[in-house]
């Protein structure tokens, strides 16, 4: 058996791409989810349901796109709505299993900003803002959130709510009226956290292979509680890789 | 009805004006974008759902007071940093700014082409963009007592798209990705669109949007008029051009010197190629 050496952002995505089950309705966001989407329909889930936000239901690129409207999109796709066909008529009535977003910024319950760095009214950095994230995370069943791990990222409090993740801890999504289950995975560069049943407070559930736990910690910005039964990450396999490599351009 | 785009834009863009250019990464009226900053407009309320690298060259430009958006930023490569300079350091002038989510604004062209004063979504709820935007209110539902999110109609003074074609008498095709231009169109006072080229008939296209002429102020022929964003059919989107946005719009110095580039072009008023052809 030959040893495949892999890196830590290709075991975060292949890791995204695992939490994808075959013919689930993902609502794909650019950049790194829409990367683990793409590995998963062309591995494990052939029946992934891509929408992207510009209204393109079903598409099945050939490439990844740059942007969450390139033609390819439009190409492939079952069908192409208009921007509030997607909005009104499949996210909000509950018609999409699993959001898969990116964030510049989560708290310890799970809580978005991809808004402000900083203050509202002095920002330190202007982020591009809301897009459909805050739909997406209050009525899709379920969201993935994909993003690198560091203590800039995974604040103990948000500097901004743009998506409510579990707001300040149980009862709040339902208080709030969100109806689908909000950030279900965070997966990152060093392992993978799941919210706790009953605080709702993310809790480190799996580590990549050679990853320390106190590493982990170290990159959280909270004192990141630490599951009994945690789990290791299989290896990324050589054909998930390769899938990977194909549709990154680094082969 | 079929005009020069810089008289499309002097007769319909004035200084102080709600202005759209809506395009959803597809069919972005970037042509028309650069008429109004060589025209020298100021005050403009600049809507769009996706505020792209136009939209930052007209805020760099100093053409905006005020910003009304769900997502500004260069897709696939990063921030808008003339966007970012001006609501940072007020540079070249100050941007106010009005954000929502897409749902949110969405549905507020939906009500202004439905002649509705505001729209009800399930949105919004929990966010910090409630507490700083005094235009997302909740309202409750007279039937089944549920909490919603309401947002005002939006109806700009003048909606700008670009489109792959009209006919001789101003009636407009577009297909591909349509985004809101539909709901955009129809909620404006007064309508002008770009187009790849003007044709005697238009042939059915699967999955079309048309715009009847009736609702079309004034159609300006501009091929290549969506570059380098993408026009389904005659050009791809040149992604390279977005990345070396990048580099320009970081710099004062640098957009500078862009700008006058652009001030020293011709109008667009006589077909050329741009982008790149399929």
């Amino acid at each position: 058996m030959t040893t495949v050496t892999w890196t830590a952002d290709e075991i975060m995505t292949v890791t995204a791409a695992r939490s994808l089950r075959d013919r689930m309705a993902c609502f794909v966001g650019i950049g790194l989810p829409s990367t683990a989407a793409n590995v998963a329909r062309r591995t494990h889930a052939p029946g992934l349901w891509m929408i992207y936000e510009s209204g393109t239901l079903g598409a099945v690129p050939d490439h990844l796109p740059l942007s969450i409207g390139d033609g390819i999109l439009a190409e492939t796709a079952d069908t192409v709505v208009s921007v509030p066909e997607v909005f009104n008529y499949w996210l909000q009535p509950g018609r999409i299993d699993v959001g898969f977003l990116g964030a510049a910024q989560i708290d310890r319950y799970a809580n978005i900003n991809t808004t402000v760095i900083g203050d509202y009214d002095a920002p330190k950095v202007r982020l591009p803002g809301a897009g459909g994230a805050p739909e997406i995370a209050a009525s899709c069943r379920e969201v993935v959130v994909i993003m690198r791990q560091s203590t800039r990222a995974f604040v103990e409090r948000v500097d901004f709510v743009t998506s409510v993740g579990h707001g300040a801890g149980p009862g709040d999504r339902e208080r709030l009226g969100l109806t689908g289950a909000g950030p279900m995975r965070v997966i990152t560069d060093l392992g993978v956290m799941e919210p706790h049943p009953e605080t709702r407070e993310l809790v480190l559930t799996g580590v990549h292979p050679g990853v320390d736990v106190a590493a982990v910690r170290a990159a959280t910005g909270w004192d990141l509680a630490v599951s009994e039964d945690l789990a290791l990450t299989p290896e990324p396999t050589t054909e998930e890789l390769a899938v990977l490599r194909e549709l990154t351009g680094s082969a | 009805m079929i005009v020069p785009l810089d008289e499309a834009v002097r007769e319909l863009v004035h200084d102080g004006d709600t202005v759209a250019l809506e395009g959803f990464t597809h069919l972005i009226p970037v042509a028309a974008g650069h008429e109004i900053i060589r025209q020298g407009r100021r005050g403009l309320t600049l809507v769009r759902m996706t505020p792209d690298i136009v939209y930052d060259q007209l805020i760099g430009a100093g053409c905006a007071a005020k910003l009304v958006f769900s997502w500004g930023g260069n897709p696939g490569v990063g921030s808008l940093h003339r966007f970012r300079d001006a609501v940072t350091s007020s540079w070249p002038v100050p941007l106010e700014i009005e954000e929502h989510s897409h749902a949110g604004m969405a549905n507020r062209y939906v009500a202004g082409a439905s002649g509705l004063p505001f729209a009800v979504l399930r949105g919004y709820s929990g966010t910090d963009l409630v507490a700083h935007n005094p235009h997302i209110k909740s309202i409750t539902c007279p039937f089944t007592g549920q909490e919603l999110a309401a947002v005002p109609a939006l109806n700009p003074d003048v909606t700008i798209v670009h489109a792959q074609r009209a006919d001789t008498d101003g009636n407009v095709q577009l297909w591909g990705i349509t985004g809101i231009q539909k709901e955009a169109a129809l909620a404006a006072e007064r309508v002008l669109v770009t187009v790849e080229e003007v044709v005697d008939t238009l042939d059915p296209v699967p999955g079309q949007v048309i715009l009847p002429a009736r609702v079309v102020t004034a159609v300006s022929p501009v091929p290549g008029g969506a570059a380098p964003s993408y026009a389904h059919g005659y050009y791809e989107r040149d992604n390279d051009a977005y990345k070396a946005w990048d580099a320009i719009g970081r710099d004062r110095a640098a957009f500078t010197a862009w700008l006058e580039e652009l001030a020293g072009e011709a109008p667009r008023t006589r077909p050329q190629p741009a982008g790149r052809a399929l």
